[in-house]
């Protein structure tokens, strides 16, 4: 009868975050992926400027996660004592530098798109003519 | 009675012998969503892909706890057209594995309660009054107020009686008063008790730790909290001010033998200094004095501060009713006659008895009440659908024991005292570990009001 149900993940996490934080990181999740699939099909390629300098931000963010996880549990990393603790705090970290690169990519990739058709506009309108 | 009850009855004395695949361990790995990727979303043992059976069945439950909470929840799933009368006059609900955190600092006691009418399902009634008496062979029950509820089926979820009055001079109002503490005894008494370690964390002296010789709701509680106080002593310096006595009822430290030798190990590492076969029989509050019986007479003990943990006993009501055990190790304190493996009534075929007060061996803990309440609600459902019961009751219950803020052994084990680790190779179960740490103060709490409602 054992069957793979997610709606037990599902319920589980709710109950541990509350309806509105669950579904607001799910629609920050959707808008992040989103927006960074939607960044690289405009831009026809990954800009790796871009990606570096976020790339160093995730790094903030995989620390920040590990913070908060930190926070959340009233614990901290010297009580890690075995390596499944390492790889749960790598996974963290990697999560949360995974999750902040790919938010601050798309992030930064819609912010230049709009500075770029400003510029457009602009251009457009001082254009002889125009 | 209206139901093929009895007849049923003797197909599930078949059943049980062979072990039960569904209530396999390895579904508790849904207990921790958080840690195991697809593992965490296996589903639970009941057979609830299938249409809910129509019945008019009159089905009460008595007692609004875990297990009383989680089998109306999953009774109103299973069935449609019953009759689902919840009875408990409690109006608030206790997580009490929260209680710990409370003891030691962590959480305020609001972190424990909530109320109860959160978590009564949709269509079930709840009558607001105690059972003050157990009619099984009337098929009926009568509330404190006076109120005759009939039944066909009843669950007993009533969980277990605190008996501070066994031991002498014991007051539970005295409870964060003079360096006593009592983990147990609710959400305030936990806090209460948390002023009390942190006092003599501050101080140094005598620290008193121990257990009651009767069986007992997490048996893990007492042990953890030797190990907190350690750490609260060594986080403050003040360590080597203080001597810490754990005092067992017996020549054991825990009922599985791997485990108890283990903390045996732990205990010598941090210095505490056990004393076999001490059972706490009086204490003198206002001299900080303890008494207790030992197979060579009485023993006192002076302390500065104390756990007091009562023994625990059934309910009066279940413990003065036909529905107790009458002979074996069960029957003193008047535990619940039930089947072991299918949490039936042994004399009442349409009584069924779940969590703290079913007279098994072990599995006075909420993980127990995960397991055991969709074996009993798939007994009763099968009897009133004519068909065969699946489940089996393994005796798996499991518990989180802390041995420093920040570190927890995941220990998992069933009836025949064997390890029965849902990670094995990952989560090794003697292991001090922080991410069963994590798991204890983030993922335990949401996966148990999860199961309240059904969901898990
Ligand atoms: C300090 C502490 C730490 C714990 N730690 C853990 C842990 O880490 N992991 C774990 O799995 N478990 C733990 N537990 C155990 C767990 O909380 C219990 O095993 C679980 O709550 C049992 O559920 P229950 O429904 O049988 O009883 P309860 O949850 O106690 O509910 C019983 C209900 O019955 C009602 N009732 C009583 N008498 C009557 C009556 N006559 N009529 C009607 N209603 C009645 C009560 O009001 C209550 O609402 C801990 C418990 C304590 C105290």
């Amino acid at each position: 009868m054992k069957a793979l149900d997610p709606m037990v993940f599902y319920a589980v996490l709710v109950e541990m975050m509350g309806p509105w934080l669950f579904w607001s990181l799910i629609l920050l999740t959707a808008f992040g992926l989103g927006t960074f699939a939607w960044v690289i099909f405009r831009e026809k390629g990954l800009s790796s400027r871009r990606l570096v300098r976020c790339e160093l931000i995730g790094v903030a963010g995989g620390f920040g996660a590990l913070w908060l996880m930190a926070y959340v549990t009233v614990s901290g990393f010297t009580d890690a004592g075995g390596p499944v603790d390492w790889l749960l705090i790598g996974l963290i970290w990697g999560g949360g530098l995974v999750g902040t690169t790919i938010l601050s990519y798309a992030s930064f990739g819609l912010r230049d798109r709009f500075r770029w058709q400003k510029r457009i506009r602009t251009d457009e309108k001082t254009w002889p003519g125009g | 009675m209206t139901f093929s009850e009895r007849k049923e009855s003797s197909k599930e004395k078949n059943l049980q012998s062979n072990s039960c695949k569904d209530c396999s361990r390895r579904d508790f790995l849904k207990l921790f969503p958080l840690l195991a990727g697809t593992a965490l979303c296996m589903h639970a043992q009941q057979s609830e892909a299938s249409e809910p059976t129509k019945t008019k069945a009159r089905i009460v439950i008595a007692g609004a706890g875990a297990a009383g909470l989680a089998a109306a929840a999953q009774l109103a799933k299973r069935l449609d057209g019953a009759e689902i009368v919840l009875c408990d006059a409690r109006k608030e609900h206790y997580y009490q594995p929260g209680f710990t955190l409370v003891a030691a600092g962590l959480k305020p006691p609001g972190y424990t309660v909530s109320a109860t009418a959160d978590y009564i399902p949709p269509g079930v009634k709840w009558i607001p009054e105690s059972i003050v008496e157990f009619d099984p062979a009337g098929n009926r029950v009568v509330t404190d107020k006076g109120q005759i509820v009939r039944y066909d089926f009843l669950i007993v979820a009533t969980g277990l009686k605190l008996d501070f009055a066994g031991i002498t001079g014991m007051d539970p109002a005295l409870i964060g008063k003079n360096g006593l503490g009592c983990v147990y005894a609710g959400p305030d008494a936990a806090y209460a008790t948390w002023k009390a370690i942190s006092d003599f964390a501050d101080k140094g002296g005598v620290g008193l730790f121990g257990r009651p010789k009767t069986e007992m709701k997490c048996a893990g509680a007492p042990i953890k909290h030797t190990f907190i106080t350690d750490d609260h002593l060594r986080r403050r310096g003040n360590r080597g001010k203080a001597e810490i006595i754990y005092a067992a009822h017996n020549k054991t430290l825990f009922s599985i033998p791997i485990v108890s030798e283990k903390v045996r190990m732990l205990y010598e590492d941090r210095g505490v200094d056990i004393r076999h076969e001490h059972v706490l029989t009086a204490i003198d509050p206002a001299r900080r004095r303890a008494t207790f019986a030992t197979p060579t007479g009485n023993a006192e003990i002076g302390y500065d501060f104390i756990n007091v943990i009562p023994p625990m006993r059934a309910p009066d009501v279940v413990r003065k009713s036909p529905l107790a055990w009458r002979d074996g190790p069960f029957a003193a304190d008047g535990w619940m006659e039930v089947d072991k493996g299918t949490l039936r009534h042994k004399r009442f075929a349409n009584v069924f008895g779940v969590g703290d007060v079913a007279g098994v061996p072990k599995g006075k803990t909420a993980a127990s009440v995960k397991w055991q309440v969709p074996v009993a609600v798939d007994h009763l459902v099968a009897t009133i659908a004519g068909t065969t019961p699946e489940l089996i009751y393994t005796g798996y219950t499991s518990c989180p024991l802390i041995t420093r803020l920040g570190r927890a052994m995941l220990v998992e084990f069933d009836y025949k005292d064997n390890l029965v680790p849902s990670f094995p190779g990952v989560i090794a179960p003697l292991e001090e570990l922080w991410i069963t740490w994590v798991m204890k103060t983030i993922a335990l709490k949401p996966t148990y009001i999860a199961m309240l409602r059904g969901k898990a």
